[in-house]
């Protein structure tokens, strides 16, 4: 099977849907680029990421959509576009900006079909999230779980190429809105991709890593961190599930009962802070559903309640690493 | 000049309006319609029949409809917190939506809306919105779909005084014009942007050069005549149905009650309404003309009054008795699957 990275996985998504099905639209800035420029070369960016890269070469100016600088315009036509029969995949370069449109998904594309009573507006919005590359407090959030709590939209956040490809397949196929965050530091991660068209189904995990004393669960980049301090403790004989989700919401909450109810110990790792995110919801999921098989407090490993810091030194200490999830592990055991 | 004196020239002499009786007669029956939906919530309100904030359209009938009549159900609209006008303008089934505004699960939304989001798509009535300005950039959506099917449809927005200051508005008007999308901006001006006069809040106190600024040409209407709207928006649309790109009405119209019901508005002069209500009020205007004319009797307009206060009657009666929500609909239509 090819490898692939997690950028071309997405390229890859976005060509074969728009391929397949004509309704589908890219719309967001720089989607393209270079529209207005003193080249005179289109596609001159392809996302600024390069995600977006060939589309408009290959479906033209109407499918692939330049915009302005004006955010709360692009979810709002993507709504429109929605609701008025197209599948609109649009583009907030960083997820920090939906400050700005934070509106047309929280009180628009969230709850069109509970206030109309049904009505389809299948779009999907791609952000990018995650610290790592000192882009400071504003373009570096990590924000599943703000967005998790609204009822009415779905939330992805892929940890490899394969899960990248098969969700936003299935993310642009679904009749929900669909927020699709992909995590700056995974773009050059590699895997196995099947070349065709597959989907993953929201709301199922997988058990990265195997395991018998501790449950851990994290998502996105942060699989990475879990599953480097997992292999690390396996060599002492310390063995964990980790599970990742894969979706945030809807969230498969029997995998991780399931694990928490053999091992009775969890740890979650995540990349927001703890309050009232997506760590303290899996814990509350843990406390609430699997009280008696619990032998020791669920322990979240998070950056700190602070906004994420611009210094290098700082940023990596903000982010959770493998050695803080391994102390965890084993504060966890010592709780007997 | 400023933004509460932009008069359309008044007409030399009366002419005929050159429309055919039944158009006529339609576009007053659904003025009507409106008018007596609202005067008749007004007073189920006072007695606490109706749950929730409730955003009367009285008085503006001429804009909603004027518009209106020139679309088809593959066109789309797309509304503001004070909506109903706009939804029986665009052929929303009006004892659904009394059954809405009442919460009964037979509603045209399931009761799950109510008055601030009434919708519905297969009318291309794509919402009232209880988000003021939240509408525009949702209709740019709504025209880029129109342009991709290429069969001509448009999208409208509807943008009071008081949204025409919000951000999501501009970034609209850009884009429709950066994407040269088939998209009329109506602005009704009605005066207040809730209790605060529409010239304290609109710092240049001219939309229509605001408009203009964004390279969208604008038509002028006056808001209390049905006929001058329905030509400011024939050439709005003989523009953007053609590929034009964007164009925009701008008209002045009065609310005949509060922002909401329960509104004190004692932002407002003793005897306003009542002198609009006298002077301006498009029914009547719409009356006098017919008179003048002669292309529809009094008579025939006065059996489409009474047909419209028994539709209103016999709608508010069904949403008195209408079903009420169950506890299980408490969960559907959050998601389509989840």
């Amino acid at each position: 099977m090819p490898r692939k990275t997690f950028r071309e996985a997405i390229n890859e998504a976005l060509h074969l849907e728009m391929e397949r099905d004509e309704t589908v639209l890219i719309i967001g800035e720089d989607v393209s680029g270079g529209a207005g420029g003193t080249s005179g070369q289109r596609d001159a960016a392809g996302g600024v990421f390069g995600l977006t890269k060939g589309l408009l070469p290959r479906f033209g100016e109407h499918r692939v959509i330049d915009t302005p600088i004006s955010e709360a315009a692009i979810i709002g036509a993507a709504n429109g576009a929605a609701l008025a029969g197209y599948r609109p995949v649009a583009e907030i370069m960083f997820s920090d900006f939906i400050g700005v449109c934070f509106d047309q998904i929280l009180n628009q594309a969230a709850k069109f079909r509970y206030m109309f009573g049904g009505a389809k507006a299948p779009l999907v919005i791609r952000m990018t999230v995650g610290a790592g590359r000192s882009a400071g407090a504003q373009h570096s959030q990590t924000i599943h779980g703000l967005l998790s709590a609204i009822p009415g939209i779905k939330v992805l956040m892929p940890s490899n190429a394969y899960d990248a490809k098969g969700l936003l397949l299935q993310a642009i196929r679904d009749d929900d809105p669909v927020i699709f965050l992909e995590h700056k530091m995974l773009f050059n991660d590699a895997c196995e991709v099947p070349d065709g068209d597959y989907t993953i189904p929201f709301g199922e995990g997988v058990l990265v890593r195997e395991g018998e004393h501790v449950t851990i669960v994290a998502m996105g980049q942060m699989v990475k961190v879990a599953t480097a301090a997992a292999d690390k403790l396996a060599k002492e004989g310390i063995t964990c599930d980790v599970i990742d989700p894969r979706t945030s919401s809807p969230l498969d909450e029997e995998l991780i009962l399931e694990s928490v109810r053999q091992t009775g110990r969890l740890v979650v790792v995540d990349e927001a802070p703890v309050r009232c995110g997506f760590a303290a919801d899996v814990a509350r999921l843990a406390a609430e559903k699997a009280f008696s098989s619990l032998r020791a407090p669920v322990l979240p490993v998070t950056p700190p309640h602070t906004p994420v810091p611009f210094a290098p030194e700082l940023e990596r200490l903000y982010l959770p690493d493998a050695a803080d999830v391994e102390k965890a592990v084993r504060a966890t055991l010592a709780h007997s | 000049m400023s933004t509460r004196t932009k008069k359309v020239a008044a007409r030399a002499e009366v002419q005929a309006s050159g429309l055919s009786q039944e158009a006529i007669i339609r576009a007053y029956r659904q003025m009507k319609t409106i008018r007596e939906f609202e005067e008749r919530l007004h007073i189920e309100n006072a007695t606490g029949a109706i749950p929730g904030f409730t955003h009367l359209y009285s008085g503006q009938e001429a804009v909603a409809v004027g518009a209106c009549e020139h679309l088809t159900d593959k066109d789309f609209i797309i509304s503001t917190h004070r909506g109903h006008g706009h939804c029986i303008a665009k052929g929303c089934n009006v004892p659904a939506m009394m059954k809405e505004i009442f919460g009964s699960r037979d509603g045209l939304n399931k009761g799950k809306g109510g008055s601030m989001h009434i919708a519905d798509i297969s009318k291309g009535m794509l919402g009232a919105n209880g988000i003021v300005g939240a509408g525009q950039p949702i209709a740019v959506g709504a025209a880029i779909a129109c342009k991709l099917r290429g069969e001509g449809s448009v999208a409208l927005s509807f943008t009071g005084d008081g949204a025409s200051n919000q951000g999501t508005v501009f970034e609209a008007m850009n884009m429709a014009v950066v994407l040269q999308v088939p998209k009329v901006f109506m602005f009704e001006n009605n005066g207040y942007s809730e209790h605060t006069g529409a010239s304290y809040g609109i710092g240049c106190d001219d939309i229509v050069k605001r408009i203009e600024g964004f390279g969208i040409p604008v038509f002028l209407a006056d808001g209390f005549d049905f006929f001058s709207i329905y030509e400011a928006m024939a050439k709005a649309l003989d523009v953007s149905r053609k590929g034009g790109g964007p164009t925009a009405i701008y008209c002045e119209t009065i609310r005949y009650f509060g922002h909401f019901e329960g509104d004190p508005q004692n932002y407002r002069a003793k005897g306003e309404v009542q002198r609009y209500r006298e002077e301006e009020d498009c029914l009547i205007k719409f009356r006098r003309r017919m008179e003048q004319t002669g292309e529809v009797s009094m008579e025939v307009l006065d059996q489409v009054d009474a047909e419209v206060l028994a539709l209103i009657e016999s709608s508010v009666v069904a949403a008195k008795r209408a079903p009420r929500p169950l506890p299980e609909d408490l969960l559907t239509n959050v998601y389509n699957s989840y």
